[in-house]
């Protein structure tokens, strides 16, 4: 038989396709049915959040970082909350940061489950997902309790949060916390020994340390390389130094590590809310100063003085003194970072949103190239992508 | 830990010191400013040093200041597991300058780079794959420079007529507001007519 010449061909993957996670278009150069090159074209879902920060006060930005990662908004948030917090030198009161953690930390299950799920559906089993967003729709039912709203809080503002948490709230949680542990060792046996599941997964997209650091990786899929780094015990910030839990690593940054890494976590997470609702200590959850976080409703009905200031606060906002400040938080899906350039006045003058899929997008080319297509979605699931954050 | 970051700082400058311009350490983060052509050496310099050992490039972006001369700064946060810190590198550019690309130093830099390309329009020179990134295929533009207006110029939607998307340019029914709330008392720059009076006479 003569041989034949057979031509390379690209192949659209996107932006309308379930697996691409929301808005990827990838275009795949494919040899026969192994992938060549992956090009991701992103910034379909692109809204010009840094420019628009820069036209709004400090408090008015912060509903944008809940629609960067709207699958863990709290996260997000609390990145800029630090972030102004340090130009303006003010730390938290305790219970405050008791309560942030509290909820990054759900935000962190939030996202670990919902990752889990979408992942283990992209490659072809369906009943997590059911199950997993039963378990999401609880907890954002504990969201919307604390601040009114189940996705987009608007909870973390720069001074604490933004308001206490109604009585009952923290056994319902706790309660919740207790049975949790059920739902995970029923995800684990669905997938973590499903013949299926491992042939899908395991040795699939692999990265090495020494391309994991290269390529910018941060949070469980640097961790999935066998990189023991986690900030909130690097560079712990609010009460995180105060939490005890461990860091789970994996050992060869394929799919398999990277689910593994997540589900681990989660039981990690799961022990912080516990200790987080068992220390949670009494007092104000929001800086008491007057010219930074406003004050209660009932003041403002007899007082002048904080009729004026919430006045102020809402239409002028604060002044951040001139600083810089690149700021970073563990947001689930890795390091999410914060440049934020203070002229003194009382917008940002530069806010730069470093978000972690941004880089581990990237090496979609790095991992995909020599796989089989049906590869590339499992790579993709497994990166734990969000095009709201990507895209800004 | 300033004293610690300084040192640090310090001695990037000693290895390097045609290179790094400025060393500063501002609320416990560490700011060098390097010469724009140096800035493949300085990274380099970072990454293998054995004091210094910053393995990741996590951020690079610009910032644009219009009133200034070389009007860009471009900002790599750097860090490094090993020592656990991180270190901001700072260089300035303007429109036309164009900066050397660390694409070969830390894979992570390409979209980096192009994401500041297409932002604010600084061109990196010998990058591999220097395209828009974040804004629409054939965007005109780089919208982060402060002299682009927040609405854009162009504005789409759906002619149902022609059956596809068409671009027109940005209509508003209401003007843009821009509130200003730099009080004149608060020491803001703010050119109140009479104002030269007061300082000839001073």
């Amino acid at each position: 038989m003569a041989e034949t010449q057979i031509k390379n061909f690209t192949l659209n993957f996107g932006p309308q396709h379930p697996a691409a996670h929301g808005v990827l278009r990838l275009v795949l150069e494919m040899d026969g049915e192994v992938i060549d090159r992956a090009d991701p074209h992103v910034g379909l879902l692109h809204r010009g959040t840094e420019k628009l920060i820069e036209y709004k006060t400090y408090v008015q930005a912060v509903p944008y970082f809940d629609r960067l990662d709207y699958v863990a908004p709290q996260n997000q948030e609390h990145a800029f909350a630090l972030a102004v917090e340090k130009l303006l030198g003010i730390t938290p009161p305790l219970r405050g940061q008791y309560l942030r953690v509290l909820y990054a930390e759900i935000g962190r299950v939030l996202n670990h489950v919902f990752t889990i799920c979408a992942f283990a559906m992209d490659i072809g089993a369906m009943t997590p997902m059911l199950w997993g967003f039963e378990q999401r729709e609880r907890l954002m039912e504990f969201c919307e309790r604390v601040c009114g709203a189940r996705l987009h809080m608007n909870y973390f503002r720069p001074g604490g949060v933004s308001q206490d948490m109604p009585d009952g709230l923290a056994e319902d949680i706790a309660d919740w916390a207790e049975k949790f542990p059920e739902f995970l060792d029923d995800m684990e046996a669905l997938l973590t020994e499903n013949r299926i599941f491992k042939q899908r997964s395991v040795d699939i997209g692999a990265i090495s340390k020494e391309d994991a650091l290269n390529w910018g990786f941060s949070g469980p899929n640097l961790r999935a390389c066998g990189v023991p780094w986690d900030l909130r015990k690097a560079q712990p910030y609010d009460v995180y130094d105060r939490m005890d839990f461990d860091v789970p690593t994996g050992k060869h940054g394929d799919c398999y590590d990277r689910y593994l890494v997540r589900l681990y976590e989660l039981r990690e997470s799961l022990k912080i809310i516990n200790q987080c609702l068992r220390e949670l200590p009494p007092g104000p959850v929001k800086s008491d100063d007057r010219k930074i976080s406003p004050p209660p409703r009932e003041e403002m009905k007899s007082s002048m003085e904080a009729l004026i200031h919430h006045f102020k606060l809402f239409t002028e906002g604060y002044h951040v003194p001139a600083g810089e400040t690149y700021t970073v938080v563990e947001a689930p899906k890795g390091e999410f970072g914060v440049y934020l350039v203070s002229d003194g006045t009382n917008r940002p003058y530069r806010c730069k949103i470093r978000p972690p899929g941004f880089a581990h997008l990237q090496a979609m080319d790095h991992l995909c190239r020599g796989h089989m297509l049906a590869d590339a979605v499992a790579v993709l699931g497994s990166l734990d992508i969000v095009f709201g954050e990507i895209d800004r | 830990m300033t004293t610690a970051l300084l040192e640090l700082g310090e001695y990037v400058q000693l290895r390097l010191p045609e290179a790094v311009l400025a060393v500063r350490v501002d609320g416990g983060e560490l700011t060098i400013d390097v010469a724009r052509d140096a800035i493949a050496r300085v990274l380099t310099f970072l990454r293998d040093d054995v004091n210094t050992k910053f393995a990741q490039l996590m951020d690079v972006c610009g910032v644009d200041y219009p009133e200034r001369e070389e009007r860009f700064d471009v900002v790599y946060h750097l860090l490094s597991l090993v020592n656990n810190s991180r270190i901001r590198v700072r260089l300035t550019t303007d429109e036309v300058t164009p900066v050397p690309t660390v694409t070969g130093i830390f894979a992570s830099a390409n979209w980096w780079e192009r994401e500041t390309w297409d932002l604010f329009g600084v061109y990196f020179r010998d990058h591999p794959d220097l395209r828009r990134i974040l804004t629409d295929y054939g965007f005109d533009g780089h919208p982060l420079r402060k002299d682009f207006p927040l609405t854009g110029y162009v504005e789409v939607r759906y002619d149902d007529e022609l059956k596809r998307v068409v671009y027109e340019p940005v209509k508003l029914s209401q003007d843009f507001r821009n509130f200003d709330f730099m009080s004149p008392w608060e020491g803001a720059a703010l050119a109140l007519p009479g104002d030269e009076k007061a300082e000839r006479r001073g």
